[in-house]
């Protein structure tokens, strides 16, 4: 049964990448989406059956058959529902559905067999996407890995004939490409040290290991596979891809790039929890790369102009919030945000995409303005999906950011508190500041021409003068979200509001009902009642400091609920109300801002330190070094010896029969002569 | 007469007929060399075969005698159509096949 969940879009992809060309897009595209239901379908009841077992005993473990069987190693290629998997599972396909419905109507002026592809692409996507997130072995999670990571590199590349698009796909798979090496060391690793790659297997057996002091395998095994992590979910120093793959059409963005792919990273922590959290040195170099990356990408975020840029980086800092949440330990909030997330990121990329679509491709939000009168669907979903990522009180983005803010401060780790807060205050102000500027005050700037945007953006030739296009002459083509976008913003932006309320702490006297359901999948298999052993002394010493923890919390909440206004009540000010505090900020920090508007010249960074030797080195050496020295030069070498050779041995073949004749008969009488005399 | 005799004679001959091969100037002559280099080694091989008493020499020669029939008919349609070629039967008139 678990294997259908993968294998659903793997059948839609193979039937959109063989037969996709001749079939029409309303075929491809509904068959995609259609796959993609039904797979959330089979999702959904197997998650119901695994919520009707007991608590300690709900996971499914199924296998399909044994991959690899070499002496006593052997790896099977099993998929494992647990409560952790369940919760990943039900985002990918459920989200996954939305972005396919939505993307029947973002990408309906491709050509068909462009359509076709493009729902492949995505197709296959969701497959290696399930597979990552049900493997129960490093193996097959791998397999989901480098898949998900080769379909990010096809859907950025989608308009592969923009050298940015094709470029911004190479760079992404290239940076994943170093993690991915370092995912498979820390494997290596942790096979040389357990002789399995079974996760639960390794977790019982690290259980039963004491909690590692110094620096050791469990340490290296672990950095190595957050390094890998770092490279999939776009952590300082391998998150420069992210913002460049904004470059693929802005589906794949919401899906790939926000609410999915990216957080396998988190989700990968998460399922050895348990061999991370014997490992403290990682876990606190997780916490503080995630706590860095966090607080750098909302910097950035807050000068950036492209719509999607903005986004991307605020996935990056939000994606940070959750690795610092992984690094302190508190496991279930970094998960608890990473699905409130899913919701409100996905949403506000699909909600950008509506804009784009709106204005023919115009990405840039200075070009923008006073959309909310005539994207009316959009403007208030976005609004929502905003609010939710600035944690404001009530929406998803609040109970989790807040439950993985008072975790770490719990933790004692008030100094990444800090930061955090900082980041949500970044955060609430640069939301603010690309809602104000998209949606409200004056159009800056008419929408492009139809064939301009068609050359930028590849896209949109069929203006549906549907609503709002009454306004100033410029906003003629205006048109809001089509109905299958609209459906899909409408289920996010309701997914925004109430997807927080499985976790409403205690402290507001909820039962945080989400991470009671991950608890078991944070502890180690081998022992049967731990799981509940857990849970149970966690209550316990929960019970115990009940009363102080609330007070803290609560004053916490309060303080983060604070920072939300504030940072939209920041950007009120600088953008609504004196709009030229904004240019003469940017005028009186000017080296702050530039280095800001430039990301920290890490791209600049990265280019001299490590693109550009490589090159030399690659030019230089290997190639006129090597390749032509060394290697053409044995070739030819070899090539002109014979060459020379043959030159002076032809002249034996003189024509003369005489010669001929009596070279062989000399011969004839060396050799006889060799075995009369010998 | 001993079987030395014979191989003196055989080897006698198997001289002569080497010598007219790289001597001569004509390929017919060239030919008939070569049969005598044959038949030279053809006298041993009966030799041979009286002096250890059974035929198997003698079968041999027969066969040699039959190749040696064909390479002649062979080799003398050759010189013909080499003599229609170059008017000439002189082995170093035929030294374009080199080089």
């Amino acid at each position: 049964m678990l294997a259908l969940i993968p294998l659903f879009p793997f059948a839609g992809f193979l039937v959109n990448s063989t037969m996709g060309k001749r079939l029409s897009k309303s075929v491809s595209g509904g068959l995609a989406s259609l796959v993609m239901l039904a797979s959330f379908a089979v999702a959904a009841v197997s998650v119901w059956q695994l919520a009707g077992m007991e608590p300690a005993q709900r996971a499914v473990e199924q296998t399909l058959y044994t991959w690899i069987a070499s002496g006593d190693f052997s790896v099977d290629v099993a998929f494992r529902l647990d409560p952790l998997s369940a919760v990943m599972l039900l985002v990918v396909t459920g989200i996954g559905s939305l972005i396919h419905i939505y993307s029947t109507a973002y990408m309906h002026d491709e050509v068909d067999s462009e359509f076709a592809r493009y729902f492949s692409y995505l197709n296959l996507f969701a497959a290696f996407m399930l597979v990552l997130v049900l493997g129960s072995s490093f193996p097959v999670m791998f397999i989901g890995w480098e898949g998900v990571g080769l379909c990010s590199y096809l859907l950025i590349g989608f308009w592969f004939k923009k050298k940015s698009a094709a470029d911004a796909g190479k760079k992404a798979f290239v940076v994943n490409r170093i993690g991915d090496y370092a995912f498979i060391l820390g494997m290596l690793a942790l096979f040389a040290q357990f002789g399995t790659l079974d996760i639960q297997a390794i977790a019982g057996r690290v259980a039963a290991m004491p909690v590692e002091a110094g620096f050791g395998i469990l340490s290296v095994s672990t950095l190595l596979l957050f390094i890998g992590a770092t490279g999939k979910s776009a952590q300082i120093p391998l998150y420069t891809w992210l913002p460049d793959a904004m470059e693929g059409p802005t589906p794949v963005s919401a899906l790939i790039h926000a609410a999915t792919m990216v957080t396998a990273g988190v989700y990968m922590i998460g399922r050895n929890a348990v061999l991370f959290s014997h490992a403290p040195e990682t876990m606190l170099i997780v916490a503080v790369i995630g706590a860095a990356t966090a607080l750098m990408a909302g910097t950035i975020g807050l000068v950036q102009n492209d719509i999607k840029r903005v986004l991307a980086y605020s996935t990056v800092s939000q994606l940070g919030l959750m690795f610092l949440a992984m690094g302190v330990g508190a496991f279930g909030a970094g998960i608890f945000h990473l699905y409130t997330h899913a919701f409100f990121k996905a949403l506000l990329f699909l909600g950008s995409g509506a804009v784009i679509h709106a204005l023919h491709g115009e990405q840039d939000i200075r070009n923008m303005g006073g959309l909310k009168q005539y994207l009316p669907i959009t403007y208030w979903t976005f609004v929502i999906g905003s609010l939710a990522l600035a944690g404001f009180p009530g929406l998803a983005g609040f109970f989790s950011k807040d439950e993985l803010l008072f975790e770490t401060f719990a933790e004692g780790h008030t100094f990444l508190w800090v930061i955090g807060a900082l980041t949500s205050l970044l955060t609430a102000t640069y939301m603010g500041r690309l809602v104000f500027l998209t949606f409200w005050g004056e159009r800056r700037h008419a929408a492009p021409a139809a064939g301009q945007a068609h050359a930028a953006h590849g896209a949109h030739d069929d203006h549906k003068h549907s609503t709002g296009g009454h306004g100033a002459p410029h906003s003629a083509h205006l048109h809001d979200a089509p109905p299958a976008m609209a459906f899909a913003l409408i289920v996010l932006a309701i997914g925004s509001v109430l997807a927080g309320y499985i976790g409403v702490p205690h402290a507001l006297g909820g039962h945080n009902q989400l991470a009671t359901w991950l608890a078991p999948s944070f502890s180690a298999p081998a022992v049967a009642g731990a799981a509940e052993a857990v849970a149970e002394a966690q209550a316990g010493a929960e019970g115990a400091e009940a009363a102080g923890e609330e007070a803290l919390e609560l004053t916490l909440m309060a303080v983060s609920s604070g920072i939300a206004v504030a940072g939209i009540a920041i950007a009120f000010f600088i953008w609504v109300m004196r709009k030229e505090l904004a240019a003469g900020l940017a005028a009186s920090f000017g080296p702050l801002y530039r280095l800001l508007l430039n990301k920290y010249y890490v791209d600049e960074l990265y280019d001299a330190s490590v693109v550009r030797p490589l090159g030399v080195v690659s030019r230089e050496g290997l190639w006129r070094g090597v390749d032509v020295g060394v290697i053409d030069g044995a070739v030819n070498g070899v090539g002109a010896i014979v060459d020379a050779g043959a030159a002076t041995l032809r002249r034996l073949q003189t024509g003369s029969i005489r010669a001929y004749a009596s070279s062989l008969f000399m011969g004839v009488v060396l050799v006889l002569g060799y075995y009369l005399w010998r | 007469m001993s079987i030395g005799h014979y191989l003196v004679l055989s080897g006698l001959l198997f001289s002569i007929g080497a010598a007219g091969v790289f001597l001569r100037r004509n390929l017919i002559t060239l030919l008939l060399s070569v049969e005598i280099m044959l038949n030279a080694v053809n006298l041993s091989f009966v030799a041979f075969g009286r002096y250890n008493g059974d035929v198997t020499g003698q079968i041999i020669t027969f066969f040699v005698m039959t190749v040696a029939a064909a390479e002649a008919a062979v080799g003398l349609a050759l010189v013909i159509a080499l003599f229609r070629h170059r008017e000439s039967l002189n082995p170093d008139a035929f030294t374009s096949l080199k080089w």
